[in-house]
């Protein structure tokens, strides 16, 4: 359970001429929940495009255990054991929940679909509930649910979740993130979690890194980032009245 | 029966013949444009050379195969040209301004046209089909055999399509990636092969298309200049509904026949488009249009 599932070396990457990411090298272990954390135009969901596939790295390498994925297709990467579950939810609005879940096991020719759908089942019991229903018609927190299950019914070893908090009240988000803590217990599935929520994310996560402007900036166990003051102060929103605007501009710097 | 009640009859029928084949084009172009969001011009031309494949495949003067290998050898060339046009030309232009595959796919109409006409002439020509001239008797109500066959096909494989489309993976996974495309790619869904996939049946589609016009009647080159009407009749039914498209292409077909008898022969030709502006007028997105209003 020690081993790097995911690593990713060097990584640059380019929106046409602006560079996005900007040598990015982090290390999932097999079995973790890692966070990266940032604010807007940090560079995370452009780095987990990049792992899925969906856009090609300039430089440097992604490895799954050992293995190098950089620049193959979206479709070879699913079957590496590597799925995106999107910012945004991304289902298919007008085909039915089931056949959203049937699509998140498109690549899959084994058996254990079937069985695979009643575990998820048992994690997001409202999906059986709603399995007719047209997707676009379930509330956000209930897409959110289809989007994880859809990833999940592809068996994946690791999860790349972008945002998966996104427009979610805060009960919502604890639920979403419990269920994320036991699937990843109960089931061993490795985790890539980009958050702006920065406190859900670091409670589930075991390690963290800080991404800005398309750096890490930061990276340590989770329980060492939540005592972090920078973190505290950008990330967790703790008060510091005064000299917040002069701060925050010298702790930037240090960061550099 | 009486012969006004008749012969309303008769140009229902017919006219419901015509619309089948404008309906199964327009399906084509729903096709393609749902699935991979590009609209096909030559999809006319594509009906028109799908007509010919099976004519050179049928026709004792060329190769005299029996009809019905000639129509599955005839489907089978449509699809393959198909989908070699997505992998060889339309490919090239993936993530390019609509108006490339727009003038692309008008090219490839010119084309395909010039070839047919180089292959198999430029003078009318008809498909030796053993359903054509043949006439079904109903008590004093005559009809066409080949117009009766053109309907009954057109329905037959309107339910295949919804079977695929309802029921298969690879079905399912092309509707996912027209409402999706980046889910699909998340998903493992090989976008690029399902687009292939999806001109290969717009091409067997055509081909079934031409076939059934090709037993109403003779064909030229420019036959495939039909499609123009076939576009219209899409975009009545909704751009991108696949049952839009059918239910456009029957009301085209069903409007033709009846202004021609009841108003005047000449306005047969306009009235598809009449019929066109006023639904646009009304539903501007067309009769069967999603309500599902697209994210960009």
């Amino acid at each position: 359970m020690t081993g790097t599932l995911l690593q990713i070396r060097n990584l640059e990457c380019f929106y046409g001429p602006v560079m996005a990411i900007r040598g990015v090298s982090l290390e999932v272990p097999e079995g973790r929940i890692v966070t990266v954390l940032g604010a807007n135009g940090a560079g995370k969901t452009t780095l987990l495009k990049t792992i899925s596939g969906v856009m090609d790295p300039a430089k440097g390498d992604i490895l799954v255990a050992g293995a190098s994925i950089a620049g193959r297709d979206p479709d070879r990467i699913v079957k590496k054991g590597v799925v995106h579950v999107p910012e945004g939810r991304e289902i298919f609005p007008l085909l039915t929940v089931n056949e959203n879940l049937a699509m998140g096991a498109y690549s899959r020719r084994d058996g254990g679909v079937d069985a695979d759908r009643e575990m998820i089942f048992g994690y997001f019991p409202i999906l059986k509930e709603r399995l007719g229903q047209t997707a676009g018609t379930l509330s956000g927190g209930q897409q959110q649910m289809l989007a994880i299950a859809r990833g999940l019914m592809a068996g994946p070893r690791v999860m790349l979740l972008d945002e998966p908090s996104l427009g979610l009240s805060p009960l919502l988000v604890n639920d979403i993130f419990a269920i994320l803590r036991r699937v990843n217990a109960e089931r061993g599935v490795t985790m890539l979690l980009v958050e702006q929520n920065a406190r859900v994310a670091l409670e589930i996560a075991d390690e963290g890194y800080v991404m800005e402007l398309g750096r890490i900036v930061m990276e340590g166990p989770a329980e060492r980032l939540q005592q972090n003051t920078d973190i505290q102060e950008f990330y967790l929103g703790a008060e510091q009245r005064g000299l917040r605007g002069e701060r925050r501009w010298k702790r930037r710097k240090s960061w550099g | 029966m009486e012969s006004g009640t008749l012969e309303t009859l008769q140009l229902i029928v017919s006219g419901l013949a015509n619309g089948c084949v404008y309906g199964l084009i327009a399906l084509g172009f729903a096709l393609i444009y749902k699935a991979a969001e590009q609209v096909n011009f030559a999809q006319g031309d594509l009906m028109m050379f799908g007509a010919f494949v099976a004519l050179g495949l049928a026709n004792e003067s060329h190769m005299g195969l029996p009809f019905w290998v000639a129509c599955i050898g005839a489907i089978a060339v449509m699809a393959a040209l198909g989908w070699l046009l997505e992998r060889a030309v339309l490919r090239q232009v993936f993530g390019q301004p609509q108006i490339a595959v727009v003038i692309l796919t008008i090219a490839i109409g010119f084309l395909l046209r010039f070839v047919a006409g180089i292959i198999w002439g430029h003078d009318p020509l008809t498909l030796e089909s053993p359903i054509a001239g043949v006439n079904q008797h109903f008590g004093t109500l005559v009809l066409g055999l080949d117009e009766l066959a053109v309907i009954a096909v057109t329905l037959a494989l309107t339910g295949l399509l919804f079977g695929f489309f309802s029921r298969t993976r690879l079905g399912i996974a092309m509707q996912a990636s027209s409402q999706n495309q980046l889910a699909a790619y998340y998903m493992g869904i090989p976008v690029k092969r399902i687009h292939g996939l999806t001109w290969a049946l717009a091409g067997a589609i055509a081909a079934v298309a031409g076939i059934l016009f090709a037993s109403k009647g003779s064909i030229d080159p420019n036959t495939g200049l039909l499609g123009i009407k076939a576009f219209a009749a899409a975009v009545i039914g909704g751009f991108g509904s696949l049952p839009g498209a059918l239910a456009g292409g029957l009301i085209v077909g069903l409007i033709e026949p009846f202004a021609a008898r009841y108003v005047a022969s000449g306005y047969s030709q306009i009235a598809p488009y009449a019929m066109l502006i006023l639904v646009l007028l009304i539903r501007p997105r067309g009769l069967f249009a999603q309500v599902h209003a697209k994210k960009v």
